[in-house]
């Protein structure tokens, strides 16, 4: 099995993922899909391109959820989901040839593909279903937070965030240091009720979840609207003595 | 303990970065393409660019899998076997070139008519266009009338501009957001942009839609109103508003014909005209001269309700007296329509009181001197930061022009068009309402070119384009009085009236980039039994010669006889153009370039060029120079830097002049295209801080306008509240005047041209037992694949490879029908058979669907059984082209009664619960055979693998 890193990293890379703002547009995966099939996990295969049952390696997938009630009580969520680079990160340790790490200074799960051998007991050991088997390669992929990309001396500064972050539309994906209680990040998720997936695992993901704002649904229903006004050109009055000018 | 695998996390991106204009739907949004070893490893967002600025959508990112489509045409090619079996030759491109001109020849030197020029998702048409009009053929239009006209006709014919292309919501601003009808589709990334701004500040935003999805998901409010019913909805906030007397007057009488005076005379041919002097002024009553003095002036005190004697004796009333007359009335009370729009009438009188309580007391006011159109200057801009956008769900009904109508009325109401906070228009835009050009085609004759473009803009019954006997010219019936407005367009009658040489049968049928045997179609079986008629006496096809331009081996390939490929958006150049539909923004306007960023690998050409070149060898005028050698040898690139609508005016506004020094307006410079390039494909001006609001009177943008040829002068453009144009139809309709509908439209005329915005039942709704067909059925596009080139893409097909129908929870308890149960949907028009799936966020009496998900079997290169073609499906199937017969039998066209808009939402079916047999849905087609030339598709992609030198492409031996 392999161990985690002995002392906490000194980073912890992360997403804040707005669930108020995302529209389920999928742009996070597919900007993902085409970085990260020619990145460092390259190819992020797929099978059945262009036949029936079509499937792939995707890090990121979105999924859509209706929740809390009936009809217009319920509400719509769009929910993207990718890997949380788990401070107890259990997809490691059951990992029996050392192909699946956390790294050291930044928190980030990979896998080394040349140590995977496919056996899969990360993906049984994700509560999450975030990790990607390559059905044809034999081998685990995963959400890397795009580490070829983050440090990417060859890209603009700016560049340098995540596929999925970068591209998302409506801004709902942000990216940071959770160890800096001032990042942007830490500040999103204490003022906004950032939460963890399913804490009960206890694998302590890194990367939160912003809840939909209640919304401002309307409130109490209206008073009766104007009194009742006369018919014809009465109901006219209020304007006949305005003195308005061009 | 060990260290951590050595990786490297600074690897090589690209060799070259090239920046274009993305084509992955209309939105037009810049991007960076990254170039590695001559192939395309990464298309990310232009941080500068005025669309995007940085981001890109889902589509946008799947751009390499589009790209690089095993449906890609390699080569011309000439049919051989029947039409619809997808039997052809490949041919060379000079083969191909000469039939072509040899059909078109012939047409031409008889009767251009013949020619019905169509081009679909065309984002060429100020080119197309005008190719058109030197061919000298009527028969022109784009996709808009399948589309969205209502939207562009009725901001057109209001308030100069319209939702969409001509003006957004000034999302950095406003407090309120009412969307009306927005699916996940116009405007892409822009609305997912604004959305996210807004409700990071707190902004409310209401959704108004008969289906909870994608942005409605997010909207504070959502509500499910019943299809159709929008017009209500916003008559009643409208009756809401007036009673309650939150309405801005000084901004009715100020910039808008609120205070002109309408001709009141019952019966008589200037009834509801506006009052006018000799001059042809309108007129208003000024209450401090107690007279009637040209509404126009500045400083007038005009009246807004009243009525006055005019020096001529007739009688008149303001415009906003008759508004107010109108929706004051009880039938627009919200108790009277909550139950038809399926909105409660507490819901809807909140609603008003909202939208009244944020544009009047959450007033914006910017400190910005600026100076009207009469040349006063003002010290500060006031702001009603309530905006609105509509889009499918309004305008694809027979009463969507009305809708949209009342939608622009009610923002001009609240004072919030062209403030900070409201809706802004995006140059060139505003233009004069509507805009000055007339449609061309009255008359037409052989080797001579139209007066001028084939669409434009009727002001009266003396512009329809028609015969002297009242026939239709155009073979879509555009401009005529079963689509009087219709300034995009019938492409969807087009087949239907060549087959049935209704008013006339065409020798060729040209299209471009239009699914017509698919879903880019009504009553697509009958249409595609339509493409392969023949007539009886001479064996011949009844549409005896089609052409088709494509990219992808799409339903349409097989139905043609000339198959012109066109290249990939990669491929390519274009200009994203403001003689065009512009990708401008409020605060400056813009224009950008395609570049090709890969050469083809396939014997292609874009089809641009290719007209080019056809134009050229026919010999038509601006195409041709006098010695006859082609003015524009190379091709559309050629085009776009050297051709002038006018001294000075081109394709590209930037970097004009022989020194690239001149925007706007400027003699032609030769290297305008790499000027473009050097500025990341795009050029954007940015207004003055005093010229970006009131554009519509601001003496400063005006000005500007003028020196752009955006408009003409720089007179005030007055909002048209009331539509005197409207008004001109109707009299006709009554009996006035020379030109009048015929006998069997002269109801319907009267009934939908009305000055003021009307609501009426959408036809179909008003012409089927609504018992038989008690549910309301309508489609939406992903927004990862809207536009519908997606099912072909390896990616996006595997996020959505196949549609269901959507049943509201409600009903599918009423109908026993629950999840993955098959179920036969029946319309008027005809039946299929189809899974279902339940959702919560439903309008109760409303099915839908995903649209163009739905594939013919080996359309596409898609495997034959794929899912897109045996469990995907198509509404298109039920929606007929045609009305069901009227009460004198007649059967005309299933669109808007103004502008020709296709009504695909005023769809009405049922549903049964059948047994699912093969699990298949149906109807099924024979399945096309594999293109000549194509390859058959791989099984496996590993696309991307070759710009990682470790990376394996397969599982290793054990």
């Amino acid at each position: 099995m392999t161990a985690l890193p002995k002392h906490p990293p000194a980073k912890r890379l992360g997403l804040a993922i707005d669930l108020d703002t995302c529209v389920g547009c999928h742009a996070c995966a597919t900007n993902c899909k085409e970085w990260n099939t020619g990145g460092i996990s390259a190819p992020l295969t797929d099978v059945n391109a262009y036949q029936a049952e079509q499937r792939g390696v995707w890090f990121n997938r979105v999924f859509t959820y209706e929740v809390g009630g009936e009809g217009p009580q319920a509400r719509t969520v769009h929910f993207p989901k990718n890997c949380l680079h788990c401070d107890n990160a259990a997809c490691v340790t059951v990992c029996p040839t050392g192909a699946s790490y956390k790294r050291s200074e930044d928190g980030i799960v990979l896998v080394d593909h040349d140590k995977c051998i496919g056996c899969k007991l990360c993906s049984w050991a994700c509560p999450y279903g975030n990790r990607e088997y390559d059905e044809h390669v034999g081998v685990m992929k995963k959400c890397t937070l795009c580490v070829d990309k983050i440090y990417n001396q060859n890209l603009p500064e700016p560049d340098r965030v995540p596929a999925c972050v970068a591209a998302c539309p409506s801004k709902a994906r942000h990216f940071g240091d959770f160890a800096d209680p001032n990042s942007t990040v830490s500040k999103l998720s204490r003022d906004r009720g950032g939460y963890d997936l399913a804490p009960e695992t206890g694998y302590r993901p890194t990367s939160k979840y912003l809840p939909p704002r209640p919304g401002q649904r309307g409130g109490a229903a209206a008073p009766t609207a104007a009194e009742p006004l006369p018919a014809g050109t009465g109901r006219f009055l209020k304007w006949v003595d305005r003195v308005l000018t061009r | 303990m060990a260290r951590d695998p050595a990786i490297d996390t600074s690897p090589v991106v690209s060799d070259e970065v090239k920046y274009t204009t993305c084509y992955m739907c209309a939105c037009r949004c810049g991007i960076k393409v990254h170039l590695k070893d001559g192939l395309v490893r990464y298309i990310e967002g232009n941080r500068n660019h005025p669309v995007n600025k940085g981001v890109i959508c889902g589509k946008g990112s799947s751009g390499i899998m589009q790209h690089y489509s095993p449906a890609r045409l390699r080569k011309p090619l000439k049919r051989v076997g029947p039409r619809g079996e997808n039997a052809f030759v490949e041919i060379e491109w000079e083969e191909a070139l000469s039939i072509a001109t040899g059909w078109l020849k012939t047409i031409r030197e008889t009767d251009p008519k013949k020619l019905a020029f169509f081009t679909g998702r065309d984002q060429s048409q100020s080119l197309t266009g005008w190719w058109a009009t030197q061919f000298g053929t009527p028969n022109f239009a784009a996709h808009g009338g399948f589309c969205s006209v209502n939207m562009a006709a009725a901001g057109l014919y209001t308030i100069g501009g319209s939702f969409w292309e001509f003006g957004e919501p000034d999302w950095e601003r406003s407090k309120y957001l009412m969307l009306f009808g927005v699916a996940e589709d116009h405007d892409s990334n822009p609305i997912k942009t604004g959305l996210g701004k807004m409700k990071g500040r707190g902004a409310k935003v209401v959704s108004v839609n008969p289906i909870r999805t994608g942005y409605s998901a997010v909207a504070d409010e959502w509500l499910g109103i019943r299809p159709g019913t929008d017009g209500l909805f916003v008559m009643a906030l409208i009756h809401e508003l007036l009673h309650a007397d939150k309405v801005d007057l000084d901004y009715l009488v100020r910039y808008t014909n609120a205070p002109w005076l309408v001709v009141q005379n019952p019966g008589g041919a200037d009834h509801g005209l506006f009052a006018r002097d000799a001059s042809g002024a309108p007129l208003a009553w000024d209450v401090t001269k107690g007279a009637a003095v040209d509404a126009r002036l500045p400083e007038i005190a005009p009246a807004v309700v009243g009525e006055f004697t005019l020096p001529d004796g007739r009688v008149a009333v303001p415009s906003f007296q008759l508004l107010a007359d109108r929706y004051m009335a009880a039938e627009y009370a919200p108790d009277v329509v909550a139950d038809r729009c399926g909105i409660p009438a507490d819901t809807i009188r909140r609603i008003a009181r909202e939208l009244a309580e944020v544009a009047f007391e959450q007033q914006i006011t910017l400190d910005v001197e600026w100076t009207d159109w009469a040349g006063r200057k003002h010290d500060k801009i006031t702001g009603r930061p309530v905006a609105m956008h509509a889009m499918r769900g309004i305008s694809a009904h027979s009463n969507g022009f009305h809708t949209c109508r009342a939608i622009h009325v009610l923002q001009v109401l609240l004072g919030s068009v062209e403030v900070p906070g409201g809706f802004r228009f995006k140059p060139p835009f505003p233009k004069p309402i509507p805009p000055g050009i007339k449609p061309a085609g009255k008359t037409y004759a052989p080797n001579t070119p139209l007066t001028g473009a084939p669409l434009g803009f009727p002001t009266g019954p003396e512009d329809l384009v028609l015969e002297a006997d009242g026939t239709p010219i155009r073979i879509d019936k555009a401009y005529s009085w079963e689509a009087p407005l219709s300034s995009h367009g019938l492409m969807h009658m087009v087949i239907t009236n060549a087959h049935n040489a209704d008013p006339y049968p065409v020798d060729v049928l040209f299209m471009y980039m239009a699914n017509m045997s698919w879903n880019s179609t009504m009553n697509t079986k009958g249409v595609m039994e339509m493409l392969t008629a023949k007539d009886e006496k001479t064996g011949e096809y009844k549409i005896p010669k089609i052409i088709y331009s494509d990219a992808y081996q799409s339903e349409m390939v097989a139905y043609a006889d000339l198959i012109l490929p066109d290249t990939t958006y990669l491929e390519r150049w274009d200009c994203i153009s403001l003689l065009d539909r512009p990708i401008c923004e409020a605060d400056g306007p813009a224009d950008a370039i395609r570049q090709p960023v890969v050469e083809p690998d396939r014997d292609v050409r874009s089809f641009q060029s290719v007209i080019l070149d056809i134009g050229a060898r026919l010999g038509l005028p601006g195409m041709t120079n006098a010695d006859g050698s082609p003015k524009f040898p190379g091709g559309y690139a050629d085009y776009i830097v050297n051709h002038e609508r006018t001294p000075g005016i081109g394709p590209l506004a930037g970097w004009r002049g022989a020194e690239g020094d001149q925007h706007g307006r400027g003699a032609v410079n030769k290297n305008q295209l790499q000027a473009y390039i050097d500025h990341q494909a795009f050029w954007h001006h940015e207004l003055a801080p005093n010229q970006k609001f009131y554009k519509f009177a601001n003496k400063d943008y005006l000005d500007f306008a003028v020196q752009m040829g955006f408009v003409g002068h720089a007179d005030q453009i007055v909002i048209q509240l009331y539509s005197e144009t409207m008004q001109k139809f109707k009299l006709a309709a009554q009996g006035h005047g020379a030109v009048q509908p015929p006998d069997h439209l002269r109801a319907r005329v009267e009934a939908s041209f009305d000055p003021l915005p009307v609501w009426y039942m959408p036809f179909e709704e008003a012409m089927v037992d609504t018992t038989t067909y008690p549910l309301h059925a309508l489609t939406q596009r992903p927004m990862i694949m809207y536009h519908s080139w997606g099912s072909q893409n390896a990616w996006l097909r595997q996020i959505l490879g196949r549609n269901r129908l959507y049943v509201a929870a409600s009903k599918a308890r009423e109908l026993g029908v629950v999840d993955d149960d098959w179920v036969k949907v029946t319309s008027h028009n005809g039946e299929i058979k189809v899974q279902v799936k339940v959702m919560e966020g439903l309008n109760h009496d409303t099915v839908w669907t995903w649209n163009a998900i739905g594939k013919r079997s080996g359309a596409w290169n898609l495997a034959a059984d794929a899912p897109e073609a045996r469990q995907g499906f198509l509404l298109n199937h039920l929606i007929s082209e045609l009305l069901p017969r009227d009460a004198q039998g007649k059967r005309i066209t299933n669109s808007d009664p103004i502008t020709g808009q296709a009504a695909w939402f005023d769809l009405r079916v049922r549903i049964e619960k059948v047994k699912p047999g093969a699990e298949v849905s149906e109807p099924q087609f024979p399945t096309i055979p594999r293109l000549v030339g194509l390859e058959p598709a791989p099984t496996v992609n590993s696309y991307g693998a070759s710009f990682h030198a470790k990376a394996p492409t397969e599982r290793s031996p054990a």
